[in-house]
């Protein structure tokens, strides 16, 4: 899941100062599932800053919808109907989601309500942890399925370093070392051997180091006959 | 093969080593590098100079070592993965080797969040164990990472550093053997403290044969204070003083402790000496440089070997 937590809400409200109306747009996938976009935190938001204006005595209209999904075509068509109503758009989805909706309503102003974060898993009941960074390459059939390029804070694909103490991780006591982690879990199956090969670099191509990635599949694509 | 560096010479010729280290200045002035250096040349084979060390912006390892190369030390250039991407790096490396700077010690290096730039992009593009690798093809094959051929070979004495005292135990030697196998021919490690448990370390070193195949420098730092050794006890990850140590430290006056502090150290050295496999001490005096001279002079490491030829 795509994880992202709310914008400050003076950082929104210097936002949308600028306009009398702002349309509230949430995402029921995955900042639902992270509790910051959803139909719940768009009905918060909006009460919020409709009080905010009523306090300054400041007009403001607030509208409120949440789609299945910001970041498919299909879905965004349904904001058609409401987006002229609105003076903004402010999008409580992730930035893939801020991002198309501006694309299919060019004209629109819509700004971002959350900051993105990360590729991660609820690991319990508010709490999200960070486990892909969506590399392009993934090794974790060497690691025990546990990703060094995101859990370990240098990305080391030989570690551990020397800062690993009591199974924590120099840069965060509060969060374990990911290497610790990979060799208890690599002695538990009896694979340590795994380990004894030095792993080569990363080609960071198939990460970001070619600017914006794109999937293209034919087989997917409709065809017009 | 004839040697690179005279640290290599020195190991090579089974003598037991001594090397210590510089911290450069926080400032374009190099003089209190000079002055750091001048006391330590004629008690130690070679002087390496930390590479922004706990991600603190320093005058570079590179140009500290060229000056320690003008006054005719040997030189150990740091070179972490933290700052400097793979074409950084290798252009670094050429440019240490054409410097007549021939020691090299690849490392990762302290995270950027320990620095006083702890917004900077911590770029880890390579590890420390394929930065040993990158060193020994480019030196080896005369090829880039990619395999781009180099139109000349770089020169190097690689090293590479352990710590005997961080968690996973049990794996620390099997990195040492990662390390051994990627490019490594000597080892510091980090300052030893506890002995016990660096012999232990070593005995596990000995039955994995590593000890044949890479020159172990056993890391010593004098305690300065009480103070210090607290802190180091408390604070410093991977650093193991045992309890005993900092007692001792503080069982005495202010003004007694650099004494005993030198004492320690002195102890240290000497049980180093007596474990198979360790070749040599790197002393680290951290701001005590004036240190070194007497620790190896009391340790009876002196006279240290004088080159041979041109390195």
């Amino acid at each position: 899941m795509i994880t992202a937590v709310r914008k400050p809400f003076d950082e929104i409200r210097e936002m949308v100062a600028p306009y009398e109306s702002v349309l509230l747009v949430g995402c029921g996938t995955c900042v639902a599932e992270c509790a910051s976009g959803g139909e719940k935190e768009v009905a918060i938001l909006a009460s919020q800053l409709r009080m905010d204006a009523s306090l300054r005595g400041k007009r403001l209209e607030v509208g409120e919808t949440t789609l299945d999904r910001q970041c498919v075509y299909e879905f965004i068509d349904r904001l058609s109907p409401l987006v002229e109503k609105y003076q903004a758009i402010l999008s409580l989805a992730c930035g893939a989601g801020v991002q198309a909706v501006s694309e299919i309503f060019p004209e629109a102003i819509v700004l971002p309500g959350l900051d993105t974060t990360f590729l991660g898993q609820t690991r319990e009941a508010g709490l999200w942890i960070e486990n892909c960074r969506g590399c392009g390459s993934c090794k974790l059939q060497w690691f025990a399925s546990i990703c060094p390029i995101t859990r370990c804070a240098k990305r080391l694909l030989n570690g551990p370093c020397g800062g690993s103490r009591g199974g924590r991780c120099e840069v965060d006591p509060e969060v374990p070392c990911a290497w610790n982690m990979i060799v208890e879990r690599l002695r538990k199956v009896g694979r340590l051997e795994l380990l004894e090969d030095v792993y080569p670099p990363c080609d960071w191509s198939l990460a970001q180091g070619r600017g914006p990635r794109k999937i293209q599949r034919e087989d997917q694509a409709i065809e017009t006959v | 093969m004839r040697p690179f560096s005279h640290l290599q010479q020195v190991l090579e010729s089974r003598t037991f080593a001594v090397t210590s280290e510089c911290g450069p200045p926080k400032g374009a002035d190099p003089s209190s590098l000079v002055r750091k250096a001048s006391l330590l040349k004629g008690y130690v084979d070679a002087v390496n100079v930390t590479d922004n060390q706990t991600a603190v912006v320093r005058l570079c390892s590179l140009a500290s070592c060229a000056i320690l190369r003008q006054m005719g030390l040997d030189a150990v250039v740091q070179i972490t993965t933290r700052d400097r991407n793979r074409i950084a790096l290798q252009s670094d490396l050429l440019g240490a080797s054409a410097l007549g700077i021939r020691n090299v010690l690849c490392l990762s290096g302290d995270h950027v969040c320990f620095g006083n730039e702890p917004g900077a992009m911590a770029v880890f593009d390579l590890d420390s164990v394929q930065l040993l690798e990158v060193a020994r093809k480019m030196r080896d094959q005369g090829s880039l990472c990619s395999g781009d051929p180099l139109t000349s070979p770089p020169k190097f004495f690689i090293g590479a550093v352990e710590n005997p005292f961080a968690d996973p135990m049990d794996f620390r030697v099997k990195r040492l053997e990662k390390k051994v196998k990627a490019g490594a021919q000597f080892i510091q490690t980090q300052c030893v403290y506890n002995i016990q448990r660096f012999r232990e370390w070593m005995e596990r070193v000995r039955d994995r044969g590593l000890d044949e195949r890479v020159h172990i420098l056993a890391g010593v730092t004098p305690l300065k204070s009480a103070k210090m050794a607290h802190y180091m006890r408390e604070k410093v990850a991977g650093m193991d003083v045992p309890e005993e140590l900092v007692r001792r430290m503080s069982s005495l006056p202010a003004k007694d402790q650099r004494a005993e502090g030198m004492e320690i150290a002195l102890e240290i050295i000497e049980a180093l000496r007596e474990i198979p496999g360790v070749r040599g001490i790197h002393l680290m005096a951290v701001e005590w440089e004036e240190a070194v001279p007497e620790l190896v002079t009391r340790a009876k490491l002196t006279p240290r070997p004088s080159p041979q030829g041109e390195i």
